[in-house]
Protein backbone atom coordinates (compact mmCIF):
# COMPACT_ATOMS: atom_id res chain seq x y z
CA UNK A 1 0.00 0.00 0.00
CA UNK A 2 1.36 3.27 -0.77
CA UNK A 3 1.15 5.28 2.55
CA UNK A 4 2.41 8.58 0.81
CA UNK A 5 -0.53 8.64 -1.27
CA UNK A 6 -3.01 7.76 2.41
CA UNK A 7 -0.74 10.77 3.59
CA UNK A 8 -1.75 13.24 0.38
CA UNK A 9 -5.30 11.86 0.58
CA UNK A 10 -5.52 13.13 4.66
CA UNK A 11 -4.53 16.41 3.65
CA UNK A 12 -7.27 17.00 0.90
CA UNK A 13 -9.30 18.09 4.16
CA UNK A 14 -6.82 20.96 5.13
CA UNK A 15 -3.41 21.25 7.13
CA UNK A 16 -3.15 18.24 9.04
CA UNK A 17 0.86 17.50 11.43
CA UNK A 18 2.19 14.19 11.63
CA UNK A 19 0.49 13.43 14.80
CA UNK A 20 -2.92 14.33 13.77
CA UNK A 21 -2.27 11.89 10.22
CA UNK A 22 -1.38 9.00 11.98
CA UNK A 23 -4.28 9.02 14.07
CA UNK A 24 -6.37 9.98 11.00
CA UNK A 25 -4.77 6.98 9.08
CA UNK A 26 -5.51 4.34 12.00
CA UNK A 27 -9.30 5.65 12.57
CA UNK A 28 -9.87 5.55 8.65
CA UNK A 29 -7.88 2.34 7.75
CA UNK A 30 -9.22 -0.20 10.97
CA UNK A 31 -7.79 -3.21 11.13
CA UNK A 32 -4.22 -2.21 9.00
CA UNK A 33 -0.81 -2.01 10.64
CA UNK A 34 -0.95 1.10 12.80
CA UNK A 35 1.41 3.24 11.38
CA UNK A 36 4.73 4.21 13.26
CA UNK A 37 5.27 7.93 14.09
CA UNK A 38 8.59 7.18 11.87
CA UNK A 39 7.10 6.60 9.23
CA UNK A 40 4.72 9.40 8.81
CA UNK A 41 6.95 12.20 9.53
CA UNK A 42 9.72 10.52 7.08
CA UNK A 43 7.09 10.31 4.45
CA UNK A 44 6.09 13.60 5.26
CA UNK A 45 9.81 14.71 4.53
CA UNK A 46 10.03 12.76 0.90
CA UNK A 47 6.41 14.51 -0.11
CA UNK A 48 8.02 17.76 1.26
CA UNK A 49 11.14 17.26 -0.85
CA UNK A 50 9.26 15.63 -3.92
CA UNK A 51 7.37 19.09 -3.77
CA UNK A 52 3.58 17.67 -3.49
CA UNK A 53 3.76 19.02 0.38
CA UNK A 54 4.70 21.80 2.34
CA UNK A 55 4.45 23.10 5.49
CA UNK A 56 1.82 25.84 6.55
CA UNK A 57 2.95 26.72 10.05
CA UNK A 58 3.65 25.55 13.46
CA UNK A 59 1.16 24.38 16.10
CA UNK A 60 1.65 24.24 20.31
CA UNK A 61 -1.43 23.35 21.97
CA UNK A 62 0.25 22.94 25.66
CA UNK A 63 2.45 20.20 23.88
CA UNK A 64 4.99 20.33 21.98
CA UNK A 65 5.65 22.52 19.27
CA UNK A 66 4.13 20.33 15.91
CA UNK A 67 4.31 21.14 12.45
CA UNK A 68 1.36 21.30 10.35
CA UNK A 69 1.67 20.25 6.06
CA UNK A 70 -0.66 20.76 3.56
CA UNK A 71 -0.99 19.98 0.39
CA UNK A 72 1.09 21.91 -2.60
CA UNK A 73 -1.36 22.07 -6.62
CA UNK A 74 1.31 19.12 -7.39
CA UNK A 75 0.48 16.97 -4.64
CA UNK A 76 -3.52 17.72 -6.11
CA UNK A 77 -2.27 16.50 -9.03
CA UNK A 78 -0.04 13.32 -8.37
CA UNK A 79 -3.30 12.32 -5.74
CA UNK A 80 -5.66 12.77 -8.45
CA UNK A 81 -3.41 11.15 -10.58
CA UNK A 82 -2.92 8.00 -8.32
CA UNK A 83 -6.76 7.53 -7.80
CA UNK A 84 -7.39 7.26 -11.61
CA UNK A 85 -4.65 5.11 -12.11
CA UNK A 86 -5.80 0.94 -11.73
CA UNK A 87 -4.05 -1.69 -9.61
CA UNK A 88 -2.93 -3.92 -11.67
CA UNK A 89 -3.97 -7.97 -10.97
CA UNK A 90 -1.46 -9.79 -9.70
CA UNK A 91 0.68 -10.64 -13.13
CA UNK A 92 2.06 -13.98 -10.91
CA UNK A 93 1.38 -16.22 -8.60
CA UNK A 94 3.53 -15.61 -5.86
CA UNK A 95 1.96 -17.08 -2.54
CA UNK A 96 4.28 -18.61 0.22
CA UNK A 97 1.30 -21.02 0.61
CA UNK A 98 1.56 -22.76 -2.67
CA UNK A 99 5.45 -22.59 -2.82
CA UNK A 100 5.69 -24.58 0.51
CA UNK A 101 3.41 -27.36 -0.88
CA UNK A 102 4.99 -27.78 -3.61
CA UNK A 103 8.45 -27.53 -1.37
CA UNK A 104 7.22 -29.82 1.04
CA UNK A 105 6.18 -32.47 -1.98
CA UNK A 106 10.02 -32.11 -3.25
CA UNK A 107 12.04 -31.89 -0.17
CA UNK A 108 9.59 -34.40 1.96
CA UNK A 109 6.50 -35.83 0.29
CA UNK A 110 3.05 -35.80 0.32
CA UNK A 111 2.05 -36.31 4.04
CA UNK A 112 4.27 -33.18 4.71
CA UNK A 113 2.26 -31.25 2.80
CA UNK A 114 -0.90 -32.74 3.92
CA UNK A 115 0.03 -31.49 7.49
CA UNK A 116 1.15 -28.47 6.59
CA UNK A 117 -2.39 -27.45 4.74
CA UNK A 118 -4.07 -28.87 7.66
CA UNK A 119 -2.21 -26.82 10.33
CA UNK A 120 -2.68 -23.79 8.02
CA UNK A 121 -6.45 -24.28 7.19
CA UNK A 122 -6.70 -24.04 11.02
CA UNK A 123 -4.63 -20.85 11.35
CA UNK A 124 -6.90 -19.50 8.67
CA UNK A 125 -10.03 -20.46 10.42
CA UNK A 126 -8.95 -18.59 13.76
CA UNK A 127 -8.07 -15.39 12.37
CA UNK A 128 -11.25 -15.77 10.61
CA UNK A 129 -12.82 -15.90 13.38
CA UNK A 130 -11.30 -13.13 14.98
CA UNK A 131 -12.13 -11.38 12.36
CA UNK A 132 -16.27 -12.14 12.17
CA UNK A 133 -15.95 -10.96 15.78
CA UNK A 134 -14.26 -8.01 14.86
CA UNK A 135 -17.17 -6.70 12.32
CA UNK A 136 -20.22 -8.07 14.78
CA UNK A 137 -19.11 -6.25 17.66
CA UNK A 138 -22.01 -4.31 18.43
CA UNK A 139 -19.83 -0.87 18.04
CA UNK A 140 -18.27 -2.09 14.94
CA UNK A 141 -17.72 1.09 12.71
CA UNK A 142 -18.56 0.80 8.62
CA UNK A 143 -14.67 0.95 8.56
CA UNK A 144 -14.28 -1.96 10.29
CA UNK A 145 -16.92 -3.94 8.88
CA UNK A 146 -15.34 -3.16 5.26
CA UNK A 147 -11.83 -3.93 6.26
CA UNK A 148 -12.56 -7.04 7.84
CA UNK A 149 -15.06 -7.96 4.78
CA UNK A 150 -11.64 -7.46 2.74
CA UNK A 151 -9.42 -9.77 4.67
CA UNK A 152 -12.46 -12.28 4.78
CA UNK A 153 -12.84 -12.41 1.30
CA UNK A 154 -9.08 -13.53 1.16
CA UNK A 155 -9.21 -15.59 3.38
CA UNK A 156 -11.68 -17.41 2.41
CA UNK A 157 -10.50 -17.90 -0.97
CA UNK A 158 -7.27 -19.48 0.40
CA UNK A 159 -9.91 -21.87 2.38
CA UNK A 160 -10.91 -22.72 -0.84
CA UNK A 161 -7.69 -23.29 -2.05
CA UNK A 162 -6.27 -25.41 0.68
CA UNK A 163 -9.14 -27.37 0.33
CA UNK A 164 -9.22 -28.35 -3.21
CA UNK A 165 -5.22 -28.49 -2.79
CA UNK A 166 -5.26 -31.36 -0.52
CA UNK A 167 -7.35 -33.07 -3.10
CA UNK A 168 -4.94 -32.86 -5.61
CA UNK A 169 -1.61 -33.56 -3.55
CA UNK A 170 -1.51 -36.78 -4.44
CA UNK A 171 -1.42 -35.49 -8.41
CA UNK A 172 0.77 -32.93 -7.95
CA UNK A 173 3.17 -35.18 -5.99
CA UNK A 174 3.32 -37.49 -8.78
CA UNK A 175 3.86 -34.42 -11.19
CA UNK A 176 6.79 -32.57 -9.40
CA UNK A 177 8.87 -35.75 -8.67
CA UNK A 178 8.05 -37.43 -12.05
CA UNK B 1 -15.87 -27.19 31.63
CA UNK B 2 -19.58 -26.90 31.76
CA UNK B 3 -21.66 -30.68 31.22
CA UNK B 4 -22.99 -30.75 27.72
CA UNK B 5 -26.17 -29.94 27.11
CA UNK B 6 -26.56 -32.27 24.29
CA UNK B 7 -24.11 -35.57 23.10
CA UNK B 8 -23.86 -37.39 20.42
CA UNK B 9 -22.00 -40.64 20.72
CA UNK B 10 -21.09 -43.43 18.10
CA UNK B 11 -23.80 -42.20 15.53
CA UNK B 12 -24.28 -44.44 13.03
CA UNK B 13 -26.91 -44.11 10.26
CA UNK B 14 -27.33 -45.90 6.78
CA UNK B 15 -29.11 -45.09 3.80
CA UNK B 16 -29.60 -48.73 2.56
CA UNK B 17 -26.17 -49.59 1.61
CA UNK B 18 -24.86 -46.50 2.02
CA UNK B 19 -23.32 -45.51 5.02
CA UNK B 20 -23.99 -41.64 5.61
CA UNK B 21 -22.54 -41.76 9.30
CA UNK B 22 -19.70 -44.16 10.91
CA UNK B 23 -19.73 -43.48 14.45
CA UNK B 24 -20.07 -39.82 15.29
CA UNK B 25 -19.25 -38.14 18.32
CA UNK B 26 -20.49 -34.28 18.98
CA UNK B 27 -21.12 -32.66 22.10
CA UNK B 28 -22.97 -29.06 22.40
CA UNK B 29 -22.80 -27.34 25.80
CA UNK B 30 -25.40 -24.69 26.57
CA UNK B 31 -25.02 -21.70 24.85
CA UNK B 32 -22.28 -22.82 22.49
CA UNK B 33 -22.51 -22.65 18.85
CA UNK B 34 -20.96 -25.41 17.13
CA UNK B 35 -20.12 -25.74 13.43
CA UNK B 36 -20.35 -28.52 11.80
CA UNK B 37 -18.73 -28.47 8.08
CA UNK B 38 -17.52 -31.03 5.53
CA UNK B 39 -18.08 -31.08 1.59
CA UNK B 40 -21.58 -31.86 -0.36
CA UNK B 41 -22.45 -35.55 0.69
CA UNK B 42 -20.23 -35.88 3.89
CA UNK B 43 -22.95 -36.45 6.25
CA UNK B 44 -23.85 -33.29 8.30
CA UNK B 45 -27.53 -32.75 7.44
CA UNK B 46 -28.12 -36.21 8.46
CA UNK B 47 -25.94 -35.67 11.18
CA UNK B 48 -28.35 -32.60 12.37
CA UNK B 49 -31.25 -34.56 11.27
CA UNK B 50 -30.53 -37.33 14.05
CA UNK B 51 -29.05 -34.97 16.98
CA UNK B 52 -32.63 -32.95 16.18
CA UNK B 53 -34.55 -36.68 16.51
CA UNK B 54 -35.89 -36.21 12.85
CA UNK B 55 -33.76 -39.14 12.09
CA UNK B 56 -33.19 -42.06 14.46
CA UNK B 57 -29.63 -43.02 14.40
CA UNK B 58 -29.41 -46.57 13.53
CA UNK B 59 -26.59 -47.04 16.56
CA UNK B 60 -24.94 -44.62 19.01
CA UNK B 61 -27.33 -42.41 21.37
CA UNK B 62 -28.30 -38.91 21.77
CA UNK B 63 -28.74 -37.47 25.21
CA UNK B 64 -30.17 -34.43 25.38
CA UNK B 65 -30.02 -33.22 29.50
CA UNK B 66 -29.51 -36.79 30.76
CA UNK B 67 -32.22 -38.58 28.65
CA UNK B 68 -31.29 -40.78 25.36
CA UNK B 69 -33.97 -38.70 22.83
CA UNK B 70 -32.74 -41.78 20.62
CA UNK B 71 -35.40 -43.92 22.25
CA UNK B 72 -38.32 -41.91 22.48
CA UNK B 73 -40.91 -42.03 20.08
CA UNK B 74 -41.65 -40.33 17.33
CA UNK B 75 -44.15 -38.27 19.13
CA UNK B 76 -42.10 -37.63 21.66
CA UNK B 77 -39.18 -36.48 19.57
CA UNK B 78 -41.88 -33.93 17.79
CA UNK B 79 -42.39 -32.36 20.86
CA UNK B 80 -39.51 -31.84 21.65
CA UNK B 81 -38.70 -30.52 18.20
CA UNK B 82 -41.48 -27.94 18.95
CA UNK B 83 -40.36 -26.89 22.64
CA UNK B 84 -36.95 -27.08 23.60
CA UNK B 85 -35.74 -27.53 19.87
CA UNK B 86 -35.83 -25.18 17.37
CA UNK B 87 -34.97 -26.54 13.88
CA UNK B 88 -34.04 -24.37 10.82
CA UNK B 89 -33.61 -25.17 6.99
CA UNK B 90 -32.15 -23.62 4.02
CA UNK B 91 -34.93 -22.84 2.13
CA UNK B 92 -37.11 -21.05 5.22
CA UNK B 93 -39.51 -23.54 4.48
CA UNK B 94 -42.66 -20.73 5.52
CA UNK B 95 -46.13 -22.33 5.35
CA UNK B 96 -47.18 -20.46 2.08
CA UNK B 97 -50.99 -20.16 3.04
CA UNK B 98 -49.95 -18.04 6.01
CA UNK B 99 -48.83 -14.48 6.45
CA UNK B 100 -45.59 -14.19 8.38
CA UNK B 101 -46.86 -13.43 11.52
CA UNK B 102 -49.34 -16.38 11.57
CA UNK B 103 -46.18 -18.91 10.29
CA UNK B 104 -44.10 -17.60 13.69
CA UNK B 105 -46.58 -18.20 15.99
CA UNK B 106 -47.13 -21.76 14.90
CA UNK B 107 -45.45 -23.22 17.16
CA UNK B 108 -46.74 -21.72 19.72
CA UNK B 109 -50.43 -22.45 18.66
CA UNK B 110 -49.05 -25.77 18.30
CA UNK B 111 -47.92 -25.98 21.81
CA UNK B 112 -51.24 -24.75 23.60
CA UNK B 113 -50.63 -20.48 23.85
CA UNK B 114 -53.68 -18.99 23.23
CA UNK B 115 -54.10 -16.84 19.80
CA UNK B 116 -53.30 -13.34 21.38
CA UNK B 117 -50.54 -14.63 23.47
CA UNK B 118 -48.85 -16.24 20.44
CA UNK B 119 -49.40 -13.45 18.00
CA UNK B 120 -47.87 -11.22 20.15
CA UNK B 121 -44.94 -13.43 20.88
CA UNK B 122 -44.89 -13.80 16.61
CA UNK B 123 -44.70 -9.55 16.42
CA UNK B 124 -41.87 -9.12 19.04
CA UNK B 125 -39.55 -11.55 17.55
CA UNK B 126 -40.39 -10.38 14.23
CA UNK B 127 -39.28 -7.49 15.52
CA UNK B 128 -35.95 -8.33 17.09
CA UNK B 129 -35.17 -9.86 13.79
CA UNK B 130 -35.93 -6.91 12.01
CA UNK B 131 -38.79 -8.38 9.67
CA UNK B 132 -41.90 -6.65 12.13
CA UNK B 133 -43.76 -4.46 8.88
CA UNK B 134 -44.15 -8.13 6.85
CA UNK B 135 -45.82 -9.29 9.78
CA UNK B 136 -48.87 -9.41 7.71
CA UNK B 137 -47.73 -10.87 4.29
CA UNK B 138 -47.43 -13.89 2.71
CA UNK B 139 -44.00 -15.50 2.18
CA UNK B 140 -44.57 -15.24 -1.77
CA UNK B 141 -44.59 -11.17 -1.48
CA UNK B 142 -41.60 -11.74 0.45
CA UNK B 143 -37.51 -11.67 -0.52
CA UNK B 144 -35.38 -14.85 0.49
CA UNK B 145 -33.84 -12.60 2.92
CA UNK B 146 -37.02 -11.59 4.73
CA UNK B 147 -38.19 -15.00 4.75
CA UNK B 148 -35.10 -16.54 6.27
CA UNK B 149 -35.77 -14.22 9.11
CA UNK B 150 -38.84 -15.45 9.43
CA UNK B 151 -38.43 -18.51 9.49
CA UNK B 152 -35.33 -18.09 12.10
CA UNK B 153 -38.08 -15.87 14.27
CA UNK B 154 -40.42 -19.11 14.27
CA UNK B 155 -37.43 -21.14 15.11
CA UNK B 156 -36.79 -18.96 17.87
CA UNK B 157 -39.96 -18.32 18.97
CA UNK B 158 -40.45 -20.90 21.41
CA UNK B 159 -37.00 -19.92 23.10
CA UNK B 160 -35.83 -23.40 22.35
CA UNK B 161 -32.13 -24.33 24.57
CA UNK B 162 -30.81 -25.91 21.02
CA UNK B 163 -31.37 -24.21 18.14
CA UNK B 164 -30.81 -26.53 14.85
CA UNK B 165 -29.50 -24.50 11.31
CA UNK B 166 -28.98 -26.53 8.28
CA UNK B 167 -27.05 -24.18 5.69
CA UNK B 168 -29.42 -21.20 6.88
CA UNK B 169 -27.83 -18.76 4.31
CA UNK B 170 -26.95 -21.25 1.38
CA UNK B 171 -29.76 -19.67 -0.59
CA UNK B 172 -28.65 -15.98 0.40
CA UNK B 173 -26.66 -13.80 -1.25
CA UNK B 174 -23.07 -13.05 0.86
CA UNK B 175 -24.98 -9.68 2.14
CA UNK B 176 -28.32 -11.24 3.06
CA UNK B 177 -26.55 -14.02 4.34
CA UNK B 178 -24.29 -12.06 6.92
CA UNK B 179 -27.17 -10.07 7.93
CA UNK B 180 -29.28 -13.22 8.60
CA UNK B 181 -26.56 -14.94 10.51
CA UNK B 182 -25.44 -11.68 12.67
CA UNK B 183 -29.33 -11.98 13.84
CA UNK B 184 -29.15 -15.51 14.84
CA UNK B 185 -25.62 -15.17 16.61
CA UNK B 186 -27.26 -11.96 18.22
CA UNK B 187 -30.38 -13.44 19.26
CA UNK B 188 -28.34 -16.66 20.41
CA UNK B 189 -26.34 -15.16 22.40
CA UNK B 190 -29.30 -13.18 24.23
CA UNK B 191 -31.08 -16.35 25.13
CA UNK B 192 -28.15 -18.39 25.81
CA UNK B 193 -29.49 -20.79 23.13
CA UNK B 194 -26.90 -23.77 21.81
CA UNK B 195 -26.57 -23.85 17.96
CA UNK B 196 -25.98 -26.64 15.95
CA UNK B 197 -24.86 -25.59 12.51
CA UNK B 198 -24.52 -27.16 9.46
CA UNK B 199 -22.97 -25.17 6.61
CA UNK B 200 -19.57 -25.82 3.55
CA UNK B 201 -18.90 -22.25 4.17
CA UNK B 202 -15.83 -20.88 6.26
CA UNK B 203 -16.84 -17.59 7.06
CA UNK B 204 -20.91 -18.48 8.27
CA UNK B 205 -18.47 -21.48 10.26
CA UNK B 206 -16.34 -18.28 11.80
CA UNK B 207 -19.71 -17.38 13.62
CA UNK B 208 -19.30 -20.43 15.85
CA UNK B 209 -17.48 -21.02 18.93
CA UNK B 210 -16.06 -24.42 17.00
CA UNK B 211 -15.81 -26.33 14.47
CA UNK B 212 -16.06 -30.15 13.52
CA UNK B 213 -15.06 -31.57 10.36
CA UNK B 214 -16.84 -34.65 9.02
CA UNK B 215 -15.42 -36.25 6.40
CA UNK B 216 -17.17 -39.42 4.58
CA UNK B 217 -19.66 -39.66 7.52
CA UNK B 218 -16.84 -39.25 10.21
CA UNK B 219 -15.29 -36.73 12.32
CA UNK B 220 -11.58 -35.91 10.25
CA UNK B 221 -9.21 -34.31 12.73
CA UNK B 222 -7.00 -33.19 9.83
CA UNK B 223 -10.46 -30.66 9.86
CA UNK B 224 -9.64 -30.40 5.78
CA UNK B 225 -12.79 -32.63 5.10
CA UNK B 226 -11.12 -33.92 1.80
CA UNK B 227 -9.56 -37.44 1.54
CA UNK B 228 -6.12 -38.63 0.08
CA UNK B 229 -6.83 -39.42 -3.67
Amino acid sequence: MSTAHVLLGLLAGGPRHGYDLKRAHDERLPQAKPLAYGQVYSTLGRLERDGFVEQSGQEQEGGPERTAYTLTDSGRERLAQWLTEIEPPAPYVTSTLFAKVVVALLAADADRARDYLAAQRSAHMTRLRELTAVKSAPGATVGDVVAADYAIGHLDADLRWLQTTLARVADLQKEVTA
Amino acid sequence: MTAPLLTGTGITKDYGATPALRGVDLSVAEGEIVAVTGPSGCGKSTLLHCLAGILRADHGSVVFRDQNIGMWSEAARSRLRRSEFGVLFQFGQMVPELTAAENVALPLLLAGSGRREAREAALAWLDRFGVADVADQMPGAMSGGQQQRCAVARAMVTRPRVLFADEPTGALDQLNGEQVMQAIVRAVREEGTAVVLVTHEAPVAAYADREIVLRDGAVDPTGLGVGAP
